[in-house]
Formats: structure tokens, C-alpha cells, sequence
């Protein structure tokens, strides 16, 4: 017997909220990252799921899943660089303390 | 008890073990004030999220989800933070007024969308022979490599220029090179 479709949509929802529980409550840069991973996560297993549960003669669902995998691993690469550069002009990178673009 | 020995199967009982793991790490990533042990739980939910695609039997983005993220994503995570902050050192406290915010902010999303979801009523499929199919790599390739219909040739494309574009761009942040010039 298989787990419930609901089973999952419950953790994947719960994910998800911790992951905005986090991008609220973080000030870190890299913390709020690290909570917008959470978030993508979240979603991507309720792509995977639907596909499984919903759909499984067709792979759509699955290859979202993979490119949001794709995506994540870029995005997380350019925020890193960017973290890199203000933490470098600026040595702090808490969002309270960056209140200019330009200097 | 009934409604007990029904959902004790060996598939449900990994998926609880999976979740509780999914969900305690996740709550202490996002909680714990360390910023290097809020990877290291990153690290852990990832991961067992990947077992989670093993649970479904889909092995091939279970392998990519170890891969990407266990394997790139938080080595990337555990560089930047060493590279910014000094080991151990905390993040600053965050005042009692935005944490109620925050969790009131959470929690309301997660009343709305639970009761949307248990609203919605789901059927399940009990001819479940479909559902543990496993998807062999073949069929995989030619999804990924095709051009018909349920075919993704062109985003895998588009994909590799996004990549190659992206790798440009952060070498081009990360290095700074008109401030070295000017010097």
C-alpha cells in the first residue's frame, strides 16, 4: 500500500512555511538563502508528487522538478557571488546594515 | 486501532521517519543562531528529501537532488560562509516582536493551504501497481533529448546557455575588477 497523496502535500506545505518562516525572521543574507532552498525544495516535492500520483504515464512534472533543480543551483551561485562582493564593500552582510547601492 | 495497524505499512513508516527528520531539521536551519550548523541542517534535509524520491521510485532526480544540492548547493553554502564570517561567530539577535511576525505570518499560511488541501479531496488511486513503476533511464534520455510532445529538448538548452551565462556573471561580480584596477 502507498503513503496518501496527502501525506506528502502536508510536509511539503509545512516546508514550505518554515522556509518562509525563516526568510522573514532571518537577517542574515546567506540565512535567507538558505530558507529560499527550503522553499524551493518544498515545491519541488509537490511537483514530484503530483507527477507520481496524478500523471504517471508522462514524465512533466518530473522534468519541472529537474529544472528547478537546474535553477536553484544557478541562482544560488550568482547570490553567492553577489553576497560575496557586498561583504567585501561593505564588510557586514546584514540586511539592516545595507541601505545603499552605490557608494 | 484499526485506523493504527492500516497506516503502520513499511512504506509509511519510512515516510513518517523521513518527515520528522524533514521537518525537525528544517525548523532548527531556520532557528539556530549558528550559521554554519544551519547548513550542516540544511544538509540534512536535503538529503532526506532525496529519500524521499526513493521513496516515490524515482531514482534518477533522487540522485540529482544528492548531487546537486547535498553535493554542490551546501559545499557552496559552507564556502561563502567561511569566506564572509568568522567560524562560529553568531548572528545577531532577532527581537521577539519579529519572530510573533514571522510565525503568526507562517502559521496563517499554513491554516489557509491545509484547509484548502483537505478541502480539495483527493482520490486515491488503489490500483497502485502504476505507482512504484520505476522510470528506467531510457525513457528519461528520450524525454530529455526529444522533440514531440512531453518532450524537453529545448529547455535542456536552454538550460546550458542559463548555466553558462550564470557562471560568467558571478566570476564578473565575484572578482571585482575595477576596484583592483583603480589600485
Amino acid at each position: 500500500m502507498n503513503v496518501p497523496v496527502e501525506f506528502y502535500l502536508v510536509l511539503s506545505t509545512l516546508l514550505f512555511f518554515i522556509g518562509v518562516y525563516g526568510f522573514i525572521v532571518r537577517k542574515n543574507l546567506i540565512g535567507i538563502l538558505m530558507s529560499i532552498e527550503l522553499i524551493l525544495n518544498a515545491v519541488n516535492i509537490n511537483f514530484v508528487v503530483f507527477n507520481r500520483f496524478l500523471f504517471p504515464e508522462k514524465l512533466e512534472g518530473y522534468m519541472y522538478g529537474l529544472f528547478v533543480i537546474i535553477v536553484a543551483a544557478a541562482e544560488t551561485t550568482v547570490a553567492i557571488a553577489i553576497i560575496i562582493n557586498v561583504y567585501r564593500n561593505m564588510k557586514n552582510i546584514d540586511v539592516d546594515s545595507i541601505k545603499e547601492l552605490k557608494n | 486501532m484499526e485506523f493504527l495497524t492500516a497506516y503502520l505499512t513499511a512504506n509509511n513508516i519510512i515516510f513518517f521517519i523521513l518527515a520528522a527528520i524533514i521537518l525537525v531539521f528544517g525548523f532548527l536551519s531556520v532557528t539556530t543562531t549558528k550559521i554554519l550548523r544551519a547548513a550542516t541542517y540544511l544538509f540534512f534535509v536535503l538529503f532526506a528529501i532525496a529519500g524521499l524520491y526513493l521513496l516515490l521510485s524515482y531514482e534518477f532526480i533522487a540522485a540529482v537532488q544528492l548531487s546537486v544540492y547535498a553535493g554542490g548547493i551546501v559545499v557552496l553554502l559552507v564556502f561563502a560562509i567561511l569566506l564572509v564570517k568568522n567560524l562560529g561567530e553568531e548572528t545577531e539577535k532577532v527581537s521577539c516582536q519579529k519572530k510573533l511576525v514571522s510565525a503568526i505570518a507562517a502559521i496563517s499560511g499554513v491554516v489557509i493551504s491545509l484547509v484548502t488541501l483537505f478541502g480539495f479531496g483527493f482520490q486515491n488511486n488503489e490500483s497502485a501497481d502504476e505507482l512504484t513503476a520505476n522510470v528506467n533511464m531510457e525513457t528519461i534520455g528520450q524525454t530529455l533529448m526529444g522533440v514531440d510532445k512531453y518532450q524537453y529538448l529545448l529547455p535542456f538548452e536552454a538550460a546550458s546557455v542559463f548555466l553558462l551565462a550564470c557562471i560568467i556573471g558571478s566570476v564578473v561580480v565575484a572578482t571585482n575588477l575595477k576596484k583592483e584596477d583603480k589600485k
